[in-house]
């Protein structure tokens, strides 16, 4: 049956990478969470969730998104969480790190000089993070492709 | 459609993008001109405009157009390689409150000089360059990019299977 594997990112770009990785888990039991429903139809035949989207810049919103999140966990029970941003990704693998979820954080390929603020504190919640530039990998943080 | 599609994403409002297309519009009147708008305050005067299509329409519109006028943002310029369309992009600047850091200059100067992507400096330039990749699109000498696959380099999707198997 393969491992239950939630992908989960925000709208807009976050997404768009999110969806060109989809070979990556093709065969598991891959849930996928975001929050535009129209982007459904990206996601091909696969469970879908929407949650209410936060960032940085709108943190009081941390609340409700980090609700619908853990409704999602609770129904997907994911072995590995995989991200590509921003900050509701990072929720999710604070959220199920407890529980032994394994998570990848994919830094945004938007950031081609300095790591993202969510990427930058993903090193001390999920398990792997990597950056799609080589030039920003250094030690824990790796490189191992890009989404282009 | 084969006229000009204009995106500013989703996450914040790009006025300055929403106006200087509307301007061209104006300028324009003979090609159709429509422009997502997303949050922001300006509504468009002259161009057709909307404040954000469900995904499959924005696609449809991107794979339509002659030209594709975007933010400098992932999603529009990954969206414009997969369907093969000329892309000219404005980045947000932090300095005009259009985003939160200066990471779109960094995405113009590191994915912008891809072939079919086209990055202007300011809003003049903006209009400028718009009339002129029309023109060669016209002609069919545009720099449009190479489409490619749907998904990402085979090797990448490999690591993180790996990942996810391990």
């Amino acid at each position: 049956m393969g491992k239950r594997v939630l992908a989960i990112a925000s709208g807009g770009g976050h997404f768009i990478q999110l969806m060109r990785l989809q070979p990556a888990w093709a065969g598991h039991q891959v849930s996928v969470a975001t929050v535009d429903p129209s982007t459904r139809t990206l996601a091909g035949d696969v469970p879908f969730y929407t949650f209410r989207d936060v960032s940085r810049a709108d943190w009081w919103r941390i609340p409700a998104a980090a609700l619908d999140i853990a409704r999602i966990l609770l129904a997907v029970r994911p072995q590995v969480i995989i991200t590509t941003g921003a900050l509701p990704g990072l929720i999710a693998a604070a959220l199920a790190r407890p529980f032994g979820t394994k998570s990848l954080w994919v830094d945004s390929i938007a950031n081609s000089e300095v790591l993202s603020g969510s990427g930058a504190q993903a090193g001390l919640v999920c398990s792997q993070v990597v950056t799609q530039w080589p030039h920003l990998a250094d030690g824990k943080v790796e490189h191992w492709g890009s989404v282009l | 459609m084969n006229g000009v599609f204009v995106s500013v994403g989703s996450m914040m409002p790009f006025d300055r993008l929403t106006r200087a297309m509307d301007e061209w519009a104006a300028q324009n009147p003979h090609i159709p001109v429509e422009i997502q708008i997303g949050r922001g305050d300006y509504e468009p005067r002259h161009a057709r405009w909307v404040r954000k299509l469900p995904l499959s329409d924005y696609q449809a519109r991107v794979e339509a157009c002659a030209l594709f006028v975007a933010h400098c943002g992932m999603g529009s310029i990954i969206s414009a390689i997969e369907a093969g369309k000329p892309i000219l992009m404005l980045p947000r600047l932090a300095a005009q409150g259009e985003h939160n850091t200066d990471h779109q200059l960094a995405t113009a100067k590191h994915v912008g000089t891809r072939p079919g992507l086209h990055v202007a400096a300011d809003a003049d330039d903006l209009k400028a360059r718009a009339s002129a990749l029309l023109a060669d699109a016209a002609h069919d000498a545009a720099g449009a990019p190479a489409p490619i696959s749907r998904f990402a380099d085979p090797a990448f999707t490999a690591r993180i299977r790996a990942f996810i198997e391990s």
